[in-house]
């Protein structure tokens, strides 16, 4: 979500040049201004003075950079062993993927990212901004599998690392978007039974947590399938998540149709538009791009989420931490860096998809809006 | 227009019939292939002995306990973790929005850079950084940290002075671990920090937005009466976003009872890792999933209900 | 079942029946499918664990080549999937593996409450606990009050309790759904003991330990864990085709078939050798295979003692005893149904 800027600072940044020493005055009295704030101030300091020198420290200056066990034994942790990522990026990344396909994977996360890109830029038209999110997944999903053009079959107990992230992400709003949408209007139908039935299905959906759902798609979905008719866990999975997403989505959508002024449909009709034009020309596209920013939250949260498969053994990024880290002696006591190493992709992952959705937001070009930068 | 009533009704009756059939069709080949396959069903596992123990509880549960008092263990571990966990949630959140908002650009830097960091994280990965925190960082439990006298810290949890059968204790190195007073386990803290922290950033945020979307002459005014920033912020401008923060905030802290069920990860005992503990042991999938879903709704039904009263009574005050 | 659902069951099975189940439907899929679906366990090493360049070894792992070698002719047409303690049952159940090999104990309530059927044991173990030297804990009695790490969904976790109450002391279990966290916490001190099948103790030792000379298993057993395949409920055909499988595998070993020797003693004079590889008599048609398929076995893994061997045993790291999981005219309590 774009953060509006608080009303102070908008002030402050406003005159320019002769106003410096203004500033300064400013910035002291912002600073030490009355003793509690002087003190928090200091505080902060303090702890900055404190903490930024031993972080220092530890990560760069006495870190140890080349993956050697003994080197990162032998500094005792007083400084980061950045060893363990250079050791374990491969599987952390790929999880148990087969070496020699490692470019499938590889290529299905840039797939995957390049559709949301092509989503966002927001030049393309409506049917391109589906495709660029459905599409992609379903071309991950392909080349992941392998079993084609030469390409070894690869199960999808060995899907894992990073790409399986973002194919439950990517799979999971492919899914949950138009499902969401779906439910939103059948929830603003005059159907009283079928308004009732979707309400109690979202309000089940969003009063569990995901952690249920997941064990639900485990230990519960494969008894509805005849024997050795049921899906990989993965599936299973991912119909779990696509569902519990879809609530959440649906409830954003249908508060975007409820703020929709009603003028607007009422011109279209006059114009000729007939109620199915109505919606997928004037209105939906409005829609959406006014709760962009709630549908972006939900995306980070379900990027987030995907987190939790780990629970039900499917080995994402968090779960091919545990995998490559706690299964291998001399490696674990390096745990706090591999850490950092995927929390870096989390963070730049959610960074990321915020960006996106805020350029999809804007619409039609790309130009950065220079507010939030300014000084 | 009788005629479209009639086709609305006919499609509302054919919808009702497909879910009915939907319905009756997942029972019929559940219930042959729980058959077919020789799995038992039913609830009366619940009044069996559970036959495994649980790390730790509020209610005292032994091994020869019935499985149904190892679910309401589990429910009450999942509701001493989460309830204070959202009192610190609430408090760090105020404070991190107060910083948020503030003029003071070093206090503001840092709840910014507190507030992104912790959303841009998932929660699970939190924990996990607590957890190994506190279990591989800390000394072991027979060299613990005695920060204040009664208090040890260390890979064992955090043993407190606190009341017990005897009256007040403080805690005593004993065999493993201590004896006496409270003793907080790694799982339980790793939730309450991480639960609670999770939270507090997206509490923060909301705080903020309300605050912000107050009309400016509040806060104009309340500085031209003379009150300072912080007087402001605190008499002035939270009482009044709390009315557009209550929603909001209440289900923040329902996703943060929700998140409660990430102790699986890290074996705390909560709700769910009993219902998936008694699911492995009896194999009674269905039955243990349906009562962690009722019990997640009740749970939900009866938040949603506090916060509706407290909303009203918000409103009630605040109107007059 | 409830009522309730029962009378749903039964409005709706007037629509769509049930399937049947059809005979000897497990066989005819892995058939159709040229592989064989095998469950084992996410890395037990000994048992089922995929080494450095993805293959899978281990007793366990021997026992699915020898079946897939019997049935398909190939001891690779396996798929592997690896399963969680939690999760090895439902897969089974539903079909997602036709064979759950990973260190799965018999029971009762899993036998005929789950709907699993155990068509052998391969290995006759026994639960232990695994301590940190420095602990200076040596007998399961000294527990008192110690935090144990367990993973759930397992016997383990049950007899554990029982152990505790057995002996009147309180022992509080640190429970873990998943291996890899179960083995971290115990290595970063947060549990004073690790507790689980012997046999799987040796191994966490041996290759998990950061120095293996400072841990020791403790001398006692607390229960029994016979350990052996197990399929569905409801396909006796397929049940009988993995039972004398594992039984082939043992019988071998009595016999002095070895996997270097199952071709030339096919012109052994010996009676018994003779059937076993098929020559004259065609045991293989009762279970709806060829005459060669318990010769196909051995000559894919080896028999019992040289699967033991190779992955628990003299040859391997853990450098295991036979003890109990040796012949019964050897001292031990392996004694195969005879193949015949
Ligand atoms: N034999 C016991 C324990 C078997 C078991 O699952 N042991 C654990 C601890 S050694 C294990 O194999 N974990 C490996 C995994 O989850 O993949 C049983 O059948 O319940």
């Amino acid at each position: 979500m774009s953060p509006a800027r608080p009303p102070e600072v908008a002030r402050t940044a406003a005159p320019q040049g002769r106003a410096d020493l203004a500033n300064l005055g400013r910035l002291r009295r912002a600073l030490f201004g009355d003793p509690l704030n002087a003190l928090l101030s200091l505080g902060v300091m303090a702890l900055l003075a404190w903490s930024l020198p031993a972080l220092l420290r530890w990560a760069v200056l006495e870190a140890q950079f080349s993956p050697d066990v003994g080197a990162c034994e032998a500094l005792d942790h007083r400084g980061a062993c950045w060893g363990v990522v250079a050791e374990k990026a491969r599987f952390i990344l790929l999880g148990r993927y087969p070496v020699e396909q490692a470019w499938c994977p590889i290529l299905a996360a840039l797939l995957i990212v390049g559709g949301w890109l092509g989503a966002a830029s927001g030049r393309l038209p409506g049917a391109a901004v589906a495709t660029g999110l459905l599409l992609p997944p379903l071309l991950a999903c392909a080349l992941l599998g392998g079993g084609f053009a030469g390409l070894e079959a690869v199960p999808t107990e060995l899907w894992g690392g990073l790409p399986l992230t973002l194919l439950l992400t990517g799979a999971g709003l492919a899914g949950a978007l138009p499902l969401g949408i779906a439910i939103a209007y059948g929830r603003r139908s005059s159907l009283p039974l079928l308004r009732a039935l979707l309400t109690a299905g979202v309000e089940l959906a969003r009063g569990i947590p995901l952690v249920a759902a997941l064990f639900m798609a485990s230990f519960l979905l494969p008894l509805f399938f005849p024997e050795g008719g049921g899906l990989d866990m993965l599936w299973r999975v991912l119909i779990a998540i696509v569902l519990f997403a879809a609530a959440y989505l649906s409830e954003i959508v249908r508060g975007g149709l409820q703020a929709f002024p009603e003028g607007q449909r009422d011109a279209a009709a006059a114009l000729g538009f007939d109620a199915w034009q109505t919606e997928r020309w004037i209105v939906l596209p409005q829609v959406l791009r006014q709760v962009a920013p709630s549908l972006a939250n939900s995306g980070i949260a379900l990027f987030k989420d995907t987190s939790l498969v780990t629970v039900v053994s499917l080995y994402e990024l968090t779960g091919s931490l545990g995998l490559a880290l706690a299964g291998d002696a001399q490696w674990r006591p390096f745990y706090l860096e591999a850490w950092l190493f995927i929390a870096a992709i989390y963070w730049i992952g959610c960074s990321l998809i915020a960006r996106l959705a805020r350029l999809a937001a804007r619409g039609a070009g790309p130009a950065p809006t220079p507010s939030v930068n300014a000084p | 227009m009788p005629g479209r009533r009639r086709s609305a009704w006919l499609a509302q009756a054919l919808t009702l019939a497909a879910v009915l059939a939907l319905a009756g069709l997942l029972a019929a080949t559940t219930a042959g292939h729980l058959q077919e396959r020789g799995i038992r069903s039913g609830f009366d596992f619940l009044l069996e002995p559970a036959g495994f123990a649980l790390g730790e509880s509020l209610l005292p549960f032994e091994p020869g306990d019935s499985t149904l008092r190892a679910f309401a263990a589990g429910l009450l571990n999942t509701l001493r973790v989460a309830l204070p966990a959202a009192a610190l949630a609430l408090l760090i959140g105020i404070a991190a929005g107060f910083g948020r908002l503030a003029d003071n650009p070093l206090l503001r830097g840092l709840a910014t850079a507190f507030v992104t960091g912790v959303r841009n994280l998932p929660l699970l990965l939190h924990l996990l950084a607590w957890y190994f925190i506190l279990t591989d960082l800390l000394p072991p439990g027979d060299a613990p940290l005695n920060p204040l006298p009664g208090v040890f810290l260390s890979k064992s949890g955090l043993a407190l002075p606190w009341w017990g059968e005897t009256g007040f204790e403080v805690p005593e190195p004993a065999g493993f671990g201590f004896e006496g007073g409270a003793n907080l386990t790694p799982e339980y803290l790793a939730l309450l920090i991480g639960l609670s922290i999770y939270s507090a950033a997206y509490i923060a945020e909301t705080l903020r937005g309300a605050v912000q979307a107050l009309p400016p002459g509040q806060r104009l005014s309340a500085l031209a009466l003379g009150m300072s920033a912080r007087q402001t912020f605190l008499l002035v401008l939270l009482p009044q976003a709390w009315r557009a923060a209550l929603p909001p905030v209440t289900s923040q802290l329902l996703n943060l009872l929700k998140n409660a069920s990430l102790a699986v990860a890290i074996g705390y005992p909560d709700l769910v890792s009993v219902a998936g503990t008694s699911l492995n042991q009896t194999g009674r999938a269905l039955e243990c999933l349906s009562i962690v879903v009722a019990v997640y709704l009740a749970l939900s039904l009866v938040a949603a209900a506090i916060s509706h009263r407290l909303e009203a009574r918000l409103f009630r005050e605040q109107g007059q | 079942m409830s009522p309730a659902l029962r009378l749903l069951a039964a409005t709706a099975a007037l629509t769509l029946a049930p399937l049947p189940a059809l005979a000897g439907k497990t066989l005819d899929a892995i058939k159709s499918r040229g592989q064989l679906a095998c469950g084992v366990s996410t890395g037990v090493i000994g048992f089922s664990a995929a080494d450095s360049q993805g293959q899978w070894k281990g007793l366990d792992v021997d026992v699915c080549k020898a079946i897939a070698a019997a049935v398909l002719g190939d001891p690779n047409k396996v798929r592997w999937v690896p399963l969680s303690s939690q999760q090895r049952f439902t897969a089974l159940q539903s079909g997602e593996v036709d064979i759950l090999s990973r260190n799965t104990t018999w029971s009762l309530t899993r036998d005929a409450g789950q709907g699993l059927h155990f068509a052998g044991v391969t290995y006759y173990d026994g639960q232990g606990f695994l301590v940190a030297k420095k602990t200076k804990v040596s007998s399961a009695k000294q527990l008192k009050n110690a935090e144990v790490c367990v993973q759930s969904g397992t016997t383990t976790e049950k007899n554990l309790s029982d152990f505790a109450r057995s002996q009147g002391i309180k022992i509080k279990p640190v429970v873990f759904d998943k291996f890899e966290a179960s083995l971290k916490a115990f290595f970063s001190g947060r549990c004073q003991a690790y507790t689980t099948d012997a046999s799987a103790l040796a191994f966490i030792r041996a290759k998990e330990a950061p120095n293996p000379d400072d841990y020791l298993v403790l001398p006692e057993l607390i229960s029994k864990e016979p350990l052996g395949p197990a399929v569905r409920r409801g396909d006796d055909e397929w049940f009988a085709i993995v039972k004398w499988t594992v039984n082939a595998l043992i019988e071998a070993e009595e016999l002095g078939i070895t996997q270097a020797r199952v071709d030339s003693l096919k012109s052994s004079a010996d009676p018994s050798v003779q059937r076993f590889l098929g020559v004259g008599e065609d045991l293989g048609k009762n279970l709806g295979l060829d005459r060669d398929w318990a010769g196909r076995a051995i000559k894919a893994v080896g028999n019992y003692g040289e699967i033991f061997n190779r992955n628990l045993g003299a040859d391997s790291p853990l450098k295991l005893p036979r003890g109990l999981n040796a012949q019964w005219n050897k001292g031990g309590i392996l004694y195969a149904q005879p193949l015949r």
